[in-house]
């Protein structure tokens, strides 16, 4: 198991350009969104920015037309709620199927591991016509409720709970607490990696998510930012400074959760992969 | 049961109720947000259901020989079956090498390994941009363009459609986003196998080919499957890239249709608005992703031990 000098050496070359190209894109957003429109469209590509200061930003979140700042406090709302609730509601569910083996039991997972094999997204048109004849178009509960029943965050949460030691619930049953104040108390509090994982996964999905939004926002109103910033794109009126300075206030938070909470994401990728 | 004592039966409906506490959250929103909406799916796609969501006018299979006649929705469907072939194992091989590479370095790892996945958090429609508006600009001042005329080569209008260039910016958009979060997975399941494996092997004298061909690639085999199946979930999934990509002031332009952006266009487009034929076109594509997924796991399971 020696490497060779040679392989190591091209083993770290490749790796560092490997890495070039893939902070880059990182790179020409920052760009973009501190330079001017002259600057980016001069036809010789330039490296360097050329307006470093907050020029751009104050006249992206000043003009209420771009409905940035809106469209911020949507995302916000949204991809909190559905985190919070994707976690809940599959803890419970994970821990059901694991601490009971009953038929119904048995028919309930059988239902959600098929809902794994249908990618959730094929079905937007039956999911959209449902959710519209509820009403729900371009209101809070359309955003979010539809998207919070997660197969794949319970079946995790199942696979979890499967290793959690028996011997702590039972002694807490015998101290007279009943299976509701057992599962918050003594389960969910040893369960927090998965916790973790799940929910840094789910944040990250929703607030990256664009086809359904774009779907149910369609009062202006409702629209969250990668929505906004879609339709930046194919607007006339707007600038690249401003377009990238948009993108820039968007990719913030999501890489903020990233870097703080890495590890709990690599830990749910991991997972995710472990059938 | 058979225990018919008092308490036994006490605890079992006490048992019965939690288990019916803690499940039907979950239970309810899955019957109300999929399968119904899968049913109804299938029901609609019976009917005529132009501009509105409950059916008018039964037409049998109408629906689904119209998509089938539909020169568009063929397309669709074959150009998206080839994407599958090809970018599947592409990816594939692309965060396996990641995750192999990795293994080789020691100083700075977790800053590489930080560098592969952080595009894991950067959205579609972002990445689209980026791409679009600044690495494959058809004008004269996008970064590809720029390197082509300093090396004396034409510029290219790499999204106009009168070539097929479109499809080096879409999957190198599709690389740079996906690959990190499969080289995650790649390295969970390269810490599962055991080190002296590898010590046996290499005092075997067996190569480094020979090595990742006899211990790393069959023991890797379940996360193999795993990423596999998702990548092909994923390939007929595409819609954010393609639509933020290519979508113009004029509308989608006729080619690169996944068949989800075929299934928008005509569900929610200016044009027909048919749920009639979009709910058609969605029993269509769960099909083929099911045959797929079918067939793929049988052939990742050729050779394997059980």
């Amino acid at each position: 198991m020696r490497p060779s000098r040679w392989g190591t050496a091209l083993a770290y070359a490749a790796a560092s350009l490997l890495a070039v190209f893939f902070l880059l894109p990182f790179y020409v957003i920052f760009r973009n969104a501190f330079s001017t429109q002259q600057h980016l469209i001069a036809p010789r590509w330039n490296w360097l920015p050329n307006q470093l200061d907050t020029t751009t930003l104050q006249a992206v979140l000043g003009n209420a037309n771009y409905g940035v700042l809106n469209a911020l406090g949507v995302s916000v709302v949204v991809a909190v709620a559905q985190t919070v609730l994707t976690v809940v509601i599959a803890m419970m569910a994970g821990y059901a199927l694991s601490r009971w083996r009953t038929p119904a039991s048995r028919v309930i997972l059988g239902m959600t591991v098929f809902t794994l094999m249908v990618p959730a997204m094929v079905t937007f048109v039956p999911t959209f016509v449902m959710v519209s004849s509820l009403g729900w178009i371009s209101t809070y509960r359309g955003l979010i409720i539809p998207v919070i029943f997660s197969a794949f965050a319970t079946f995790l949460f199942r696979q979890q709970f499967l290793e959690f030691p028996r011997e702590l619930e039972e002694s807490a049953a015998i101290d007279g607490a009943n299976t509701w104040t057992t599962f918050w108390r003594i389960v969910v509090p040893n369960a927090m990696g998965t916790v973790a994982a799940v929910g840094t996964i789910t944040f990250i999905g929703a607030w990256n998510a664009f086809l359904w939004p774009m779907l149910i926002a369609q009062d202006p109103q409702m629209r969250t930012i990668q929505v906004v910033l879609s339709q930046f794109m194919t607007s006339q009126g707007i600038r690249y400074p401003e377009m990238f300075t948009g993108a820039l206030i968007a990719v913030a938070p999501a890489l903020v959760v990233f870097l703080f909470l890495q590890r709990w994401l690599v830990q749910g990728v991991a997972r995710s992969g472990l059938k | 049961m058979a225990d018919g004592s008092r308490s036994g039966t006490t605890l079992a409906r006490s048992n019965r109720r939690w288990f019916w506490t803690f499940v039907t959250p979950f239970l309810a929103g899955l019957v109300v947000f999929v399968y119904v909406p899968l049913l109804w799916s299938l029901y609609l796609s019976f009917f005529d259901a132009r501009n509105t969501v409950t059916p008018t006018s039964f037409v049998g299979l109408g629906n689904y020989t119209y998509l089938l006649q539909d020169r568009l929705f063929v397309d669709s469907m074959v150009t998206f079956i080839a994407f599958a072939l090809f970018i599947v194992p592409l990816t594939f091989a692309c965060s396996l090498a990641l995750a192999l590479l990795l293994q080789r370095i020691t100083v700075l790892r977790a800053f590489f390994r930080s560098a592969f996945f952080l595009p894991t958090a950067v959205s579609y429609v972002i990445a689209s941009m980026v791409w679009r508006m600044s690495f494959f600009h058809g004008a004269r001042f996008g970064l590809t363009n720029t390197v082509l005329s300093s090396l004396g080569l034409d510029t290219i209008n790499w999204l106009g459609g009168e070539n097929s260039w479109y499809w080096l910016v879409l999957v190198s958009l599709r690389l740079w986003l996906q690959v990190g979060f499969y080289m995650i997975l790649f390295i969970a399941g390269l810490n599962q196998i055991d080190p002296q494996l590898y010590e046996a092997a290499a005092l075997d004298g067996a190569s480094a080919w020979r090595r990742f061909r006899h211990v790393t690639f069959p023991l890797l085999r379940p996360t193999s499957v795993a990423v596999a199946m998702l990548l092909l979930f994923n390939a007929f999934q595409a819609f954010d890239e393609f639509y933020n990509t290519l979508n113009t002031v004029g509308g989608y332009p006729p080619y690169a249709r996944p068949p989800l952006v075929y299934l928008y266009l005509i569900s929610f487009g200016s044009g027909a608005q048919d749920l009639g034929i979009g709910s058609a076109g969605t029993m269509i594509l769960t099909l083929v992703i099911l045959v797929f997924a079918f067939f793929q796991n049988r052939l990742l399971s050729i050779g394997a031990d059980k």
